[in-house]
């Protein structure tokens, strides 16, 4: 396929620290309105493919390409401003102030003399929030305060932020680690509803488990390398469980939430570690 | 019933230190009615509340950044110590005026400077910040105080220390000062950064806040109301005294602790603040009035913000 056919490609990717090569020859790219999960363990080259993405790191070789544009120096701002976002674990939120203020930091819908219009903030969050993040919950309001919420609601507040400001591409850093049972499958929710808006997502995790409910493709790195790479419609859980741990050895296998003999992780949807 | 409800909790906070500053009168109006059902005794306590009530609001801002601005004791010199000396020599008090409220701004800019690119601890530089201005006015006034009766006729101190019946004017402006606070903290877009700022200074960057931008712009207000505080103290008794000031720094801090701003920042209340402001001012005439010597002053400063305190933390103010 063409580069057309991709809202994100990264071609050739090589990266070095020094003298060590984090990432090697990586081809990665993201289709529209596609949930890609990259799965791998720590020091696979996950972060460092992502913050490449995302302008934080430059390549040292390969080319970046964006709605079949390549990209000239690519920088944290340019990302920003074509709709890359990054809902870290820290979420960028304030705990103190409720939802919609939330919603709204940094980019207040204000009169010209920037006071800002609360009524039309705490509809649109309203909206937000019931329609397309399908917040059920009659306790939470556009006024509820966010350190009164659950780490997952505050993830979906973070990813209800990135549709409202038309993010393009929403890149989720081990959204599920450190969640319970039941948080993690809100989590998993608002990814779907991520799809459900059109958009594409980037699932990083440890936890094969967690991405495969949702993603559509799975992206394993191992070592500064793509290792694999599985449509989730001609693969199931079990031979993809196979093939990882053929692809990473028996060792490694329990990084992506897979024992071997054993079909999925005895704790549920925890996390593995 | 519910919507009742909804709006305790919303307010609660201020409902609690509003009730604090009403019992608190109560027994004042109890212990001894001929003074405080008089109206002269507020009228004397609101001719010096109204820099109370300008340096508590702004100081809201401060405090809500996550930092603490000590040095606006010495600022109310410097600017008071300005506008005499202009006045002195002949100039329009309202150019003075002007002069001072820009130079007090300069010298929060300053502030904002080392607070922000050496990023220095505002609690330390201030307090450095407080010593050295207070010294220089010592050094260059040599001690000596500067009269300005002749201000006592003149249209500008009409405009900013006359009375409309008995109320003293100040009480307008401080109220007025303090009305455009509570907007900007509560309606304005600057008001809100400033808060997700001492919320979490990192999130507040990540979307986009300008952090420094912020923290000087307080800095700057602080500034400039201690200037207008200054000139306002200068016109009580047309006379500029080298201490000016001194003695507003935990007066002004037990405001806005005591209103119901919490110490580490992310949120605050330009309203406990004024109230904060007037149940500290009335105490000492209330002390005095109800028959007790000027000693008990500070002891019951700190029994009502200690008690406060506890409030607020059972009120549910707390770190989360």
């Amino acid at each position: 396929m063409g580069e057309n056919n991709y809202l994100m490609k990264a071609i050739n990717i090589s990266k070095f620290f020094r003298y060590v090569e984090v990432l090697k020859n990586v081809n990665f790219e993201v289709g529209f309105n596609e949930i890609v999960g990259l799965v791998g363990d720590n020091g696979a080259g996950k972060s460092t493919l992502i913050k490449i993405l995302t302008g934080v790191h430059n390549a040292d070789s390969g080319e970046l390409y964006w709605k079949g544009e390549k990209i000239a120096n690519h920088s944290v701002p340019q990302a920003r401003d074509m709709g890359i976002v990054t809902v870290f674990q820290d979420k960028a939120l304030v705990e103190q102030h409720p939802i919609w203020r939330n919603i709204f930091m940094g980019k207040e819908i204000t009169d010209t003399i920037g006071f800002i219009n609360i009524k039309k903030e705490k509809e649109e969050t309203e909206k937000l929030m019931k329609e397309i993040m399908g917040f059920t919950s009659s306790t939470i309001t556009p006024d509820t305060t966010l350190g009164n919420m659950s780490g997952g609601e505050k993830q979906g507040v973070a990813i209800s932020r990135a549709l409202y400001f038309d993010a393009d591409l929403i890149i989720l850093d081990e959204p599920t680690t450190g969640l319970s049972l039941s948080e993690t499958k809100k989590v998993l929710s608002f990814v779907e509803r991520i799809k459900n808006t059109g958009k594409a997502c980037i699932f990083i995790t440890h936890n094969l488990f967690h991405v495969y409910a949702v993603a559509d493709r799975i992206v394993v790195m191992d070592r500064g390398k793509i290792v694999g790479n599985f449509f989730m419609g001609q693969i199931s859980l079990e031979e993809l469980e196979k093939k990882m741990l053929e692809i990473t050895g028996t060792g490694d296998a329990e990084h992506f939430g897979v024992y071997s003999g054993r079909k999925i992780n005895p704790g549920g949807l925890n996390g593995t570690r | 019933m519910k919507l009742r409800i909804e709006f305790f909790n919303k307010y609660k906070i201020s409902i609690g230190v509003t009730s604090v500053f009403l019992i608190l009168m109560s027994i004042f109006i109890i212990a001894n009615p001929s003074v405080f059902l008089n109206y002269r005794a507020y009228m004397a306590v609101f001719t010096t509340l109204g820099a109370s009530i300008i340096l508590a609001a702004t100081m809201v801002f401060v405090v809500a950044s996550g930092e603490l601005d000590l040095s606006f004791p010495s600022v109310i010199g410097f600017s008071a110590w300005i506008f005499a000396v202009i006045v002195k020599s002949g100039v329009s008090p309202f150019i003075a005026f002007l002069v001072a409220l820009f130079l007090g701004s300069i010298v929060g800019f300053l502030n904002g400077i080392l607070v922000t690119k050496v990023q220095l601890s505002s609690l330390v530089s201030t307090l450095g910040m407080n010593f050295l201005i207070r010294g220089l006015i010592m050094i260059l006034t040599d001690g000596i105080a500067i009269p300005l009766p002749f201000l006592r006729d003149t249209l500008f101190h009409t405009i900013f220390a006359g009375r409309i019946g008995q109320l003293p004017i100040q009480m307008l402006w401080s109220i007025g000062y303090a009305v455009i606070c509570w907007l900007i903290f509560n309606r304005h877009r600057f008001g809100g950064h400033v808060c997700y700022i001492g919320d979490n200074v990192t999130s507040a960057r990540e979307m986009g806040v300008r952090v420094e931008r912020v923290k000087i712009a307080t800095f700057v207000l602080m500034g400039f109301s201690s200037a207008f505080a200054g000139v306002m103290l200068t016109l009580i008794n047309n006379s500029f005294w080298p201490t000016t000031g001194e003695g507003y720094l935990l007066l002004i801090l037990a405001a806005v602790f005591l209103g119901g701003t919490p110490t580490w920042g992310g949120i605050g209340t330009i309203f406990g603040a004024i109230i904060g402001a007037f149940i500290l001012g009335f105490i000492e005439t209330g002390i005095v009035a109800s028959g007790l010597t000027g000693f008990y002053k500070q002891f019951f400063y700190g029994l009502i913000l200690i008690l406060a305190l506890i409030s607020h933390r059972y009120a549910g103010l707390k770190r989360k």
